[in-house]
């Protein structure tokens, strides 16, 4: 089976700065993968390089079997971009918006694929209504049935459940799923945890470069991160105040609060257990090592970098 | 409760907070600071140069059947008044009506046969001069010369026996033909012309503003990444407004009939023609500003810019002629000039497609160019 998308040394630079860095990234039929990575990172340049919106200064690869550089035409008949912003039109009603598309995209039958994909929405009652004032959940599931209509092969989803309820975030990875289970590739940028475990594999990017790929275990174990939890022995002790004392101690690279508990985490297991030492005769907490999570893992490589500026 | 302590009483330090943060606002958007020094430099120059309400040096055509010492005398004073410039000399009638027609000349002076012998004679022969009167601003002060200089133009040649004929009336008949409009009414000229610059507002603006609020509302992005071509784009988002053109055209043609009682001397259907070349050339003229734009404000600027000099140049406001030969050239160059023309030679004239081929062509040749330029700006990748 080909790879949905394969694309090797993708390079992107905006007047001098280089917003994506040698990036490469392969992805198979029917996964589903999380691109994550702090705001400004270029997840959202990588996808418009894919879907031929921007052309790469350097690299090169395939979407579907297909050149980016050269066949981007044919690559945008087959795929389905749901951008950042809510992009359909806010002065169409619902089933404008949905027949414009079907329109654009010269579906036939277009009248009854519209009809049905309002029905899936179960939107039918409120079809005459103006796109712009649904909320954003809804907003959201019209722009992916928008971007369904035509069937794609692929999917790139921008931050798609930004803003949306609970509820319909569940509702959206189950269609998501489903669809995977039937042959659909999904590239979905989030900067929900939770989100990003629902995914068959996740790609970590900062700074334009890729730092991790892989299964989200893989990636955990991948970086190689010792973490503790740390929890107040009695009412007396204050994590916020331990969490001051832990900033900037060399060898501890993460500190986090989760509640009244506060992670604490290391990429150097030696170096960590050494900097904790004094810490850890205190009496007021209770240390217990645990496996790190994702966010952990993120959290950790987040604070070397801050936008606009390279990492030294 | 104490208004100072509530905050509700008027703060200097708040109102400089605002202006400070305007100020910042505005030095951010370059195009509309060049716009706020830009507008006032072309009005400056446009009117304080390009404009004038007098205009001389007219193009003249001499029609001399006599080539008597009279008749080429007077020609010689009319040019000396700085009205009229000669600039053909035409051999048959034929060539009176194209001339007027073509617009080529604003005047024609006939001299009939046995002008100096009639002359000589005392019977005051006819002399006939014949102006294209479609703006009555454009010839009202050349005619207004003449009469007076009519009096007098002759006295150094009646000598001798002659001298007699100095005093009274001129020594002959003169005779001035408005043609086009008799009666000098401004509304004939203004009225037809208004379409033109009905058309050139509403087209550019309206498509400038369409494409740009694509963009603005995050909806391009989407655009671009549906299987459309930027030809289909550009002609999806155009077409609309050529029937919406054709719907104001049809307003004030119905508005110049009946309410301004304009005459309608050729054929509609001509013009309607016509207007589609026209029509097309603004609209992809706003076609490229939306691609230059980067909010619809920045557009509306654009667009009034472009207005500017089409309202100023075109011989709409005032008569083309009376420009100097820079502001002319730049006037050539505007679409506006070109379809005034045309709309007030079919109506008020009663021109055909022969009469106005050359201004549908220069149309032509400005909307392929700008198209051109538009399809190369309107990008189908974001880079």
């Amino acid at each position: 089976m080909s790879a949905a998308i394969e694309v090797q040394g993708l390079t992107k630079r905006f007047q001098g700065r280089t917003v994506v860095d040698h990036l490469s990234l392969t992805v198979p039929q029917g996964r589903i993968l999380g691109f994550l990575g702090p705001n400004g990172s270029g997840k959202t340049t990588t996808i418009r390089m894919l879907c031929g919106l921007l052309t790469p200064d350097e690299g090169e690869g395939r979407c579907l079997g297909l050149d980016i550089r050269t066949q981007s035409h044919a690559i945008k008949r087959q795929i389905g971009y749901m951008t950042q912003r809510f992009s359909l039109y806010e002065d169409l009603s619902i089933r404008e918006n949905l027949d414009f598309s079907a329109r654009v995209h010269g579906l036939p039958e277009r009248k009854a694929r519209v009809e049905a994909a309002i029905e899936r929405l179960g939107l039918t009652a409120r079809r005459h209504q103006l796109a712009g004032e649904l909320s954003g959940g809804w907003k959201q599931r019209l722009a992916l049935a928008a971007c369904l209509l035509h069937q794609p092969r692929l999917l790139l989803l921008d931050e798609p459940t930004a803003g949306v309820d609970p509820k319909a975030r569940r509702e959206f990875w189950e269609q998501i799923h489903a669809m995977a289970a039937e042959g659909l590739t999904v590239l979905v940028t989030t900067h929900y945890m939770d989100e990003a475990e629902r995914c068959h594999a996740i790609a970590y990017i900062a700074q334009g470069k890729l730092l991790a790929t892989g299964s989200v275990e893989e990636v955990i174990r991948g970086a190689g991160l010792t973490t503790f939890s740390v929890a107040p022995a009695h009412g007396g002790a204050e994590t916020g105040l331990l969490a001051r004392r832990l900033r900037g101690v060399p060898g501890i690279e993460l500190v986090a609060p989760f509640g009244a508990l506060l992670h604490v985490g290391g990429g150097d297991r030696e170096a960590l257990l050494a900097a904790l030492e004094p810490f850890r005769r205190e009496a007021d907490f209770l240390w217990r090592e645990d496996a790190p999570t994702l966010e952990d893992v993120f959290i950790q490589w987040m604070p070397a970098q801050s936008p606009g500026e390279s990492r030294p | 409760m104490n208004r100072a302590l509530n905050g509700q009483r008027f703060s200097w330090q708040r109102l400089r907070a605002m202006m400070f943060k305007e100020f910042i606002q505005m030095r951010r958007d370059r195009l509309t600071f060049a716009m706020m020094v830009g507008i006032p430099m072309m009005q400056l120059i446009l009117f304080g140069f390009a404009i004038n309400s007098d205009p001389r040096n007219l193009p003249t055509a001499v029609f001399d059947r006599d080539h008597g010492p009279f008749g080429r005398a007077l020609v010689a004073h009319m040019v000396a008044s700085g009205y009229f410039r000669v600039v053909e000399e035409i051999q048959e009638d034929a060539q009176i009506e194209a001339g007027l027609a073509l617009g080529r000349v604003q005047f024609v002076v006939s001299i009939p046969e046995g002008f100096s012998r009639e002359v000589a004679r005392g019977r005051r022969p006819e002399l006939l001069i014949e102006a294209d009167a479609t703006d009555p601003a454009a010839t009202s002060n050349a005619l207004g010369t003449v009469s007076v200089l009519a009096w007098h133009a002759l006295d150094r040649e009646l000598r001798g026996p002659l001298a007699g004929l100095r005093s009274g009336p001129p020594p002959f008949e003169l005779k001035m033909h408005r043609r086009y409009n008799q009666e000098g009414i401004t509304q004939y000229n203004v009225v037809p012309g208004l379409m033109g610059v009905v058309l050139t507002m509403t087209m550019v603006i309206m498509t400038a503003l369409a494409v740009t609020r694509e963009r603005e509302r995050g909806t391009m992005e989407s655009l671009l990444v549906t299987p459309l071509r930027p030809i289909e784009v550009m002609l999806g988002k155009i077409f609309p407004y050529v029937v919406v053109g054709y719907i104001q055209m049809t307003l004030i043609l119905v508005a110049a009939r009946v309410i301004f009682g304009v005459p309608v001397v050729g054929n509609i259907g001509v013009l309607m023609v016509a207007s589609v070349v026209f029509i097309m050339a603004n609209l992809a003229v706003g076609f490229t500003f939306s691609t230059l734009a980067r909010n619809q404000l920045q557009a509306m600027q654009m667009g009034f810019f472009y207005f500017l000099p089409n309202i100023l140049l075109s011989g709409f406001m005032f008569p083309f002629r009376g420009m100097p030969e820079w502001a002319q050239r730049v006037g050539e160059l505007l679409p506006l000039t070109h379809f005034l023309r045309i709309v007030r030679g079919v109506m008020l004239k009663g021109n055909g497609p022969e009469e106005i081929l050359g201004e549908v062509g220069a149309l032509g040749v400005f909307m392929l160019v700008v198209s051109v330029v538009a399809l190369k700006r309107y990008r189908q990748t974001l880079d």
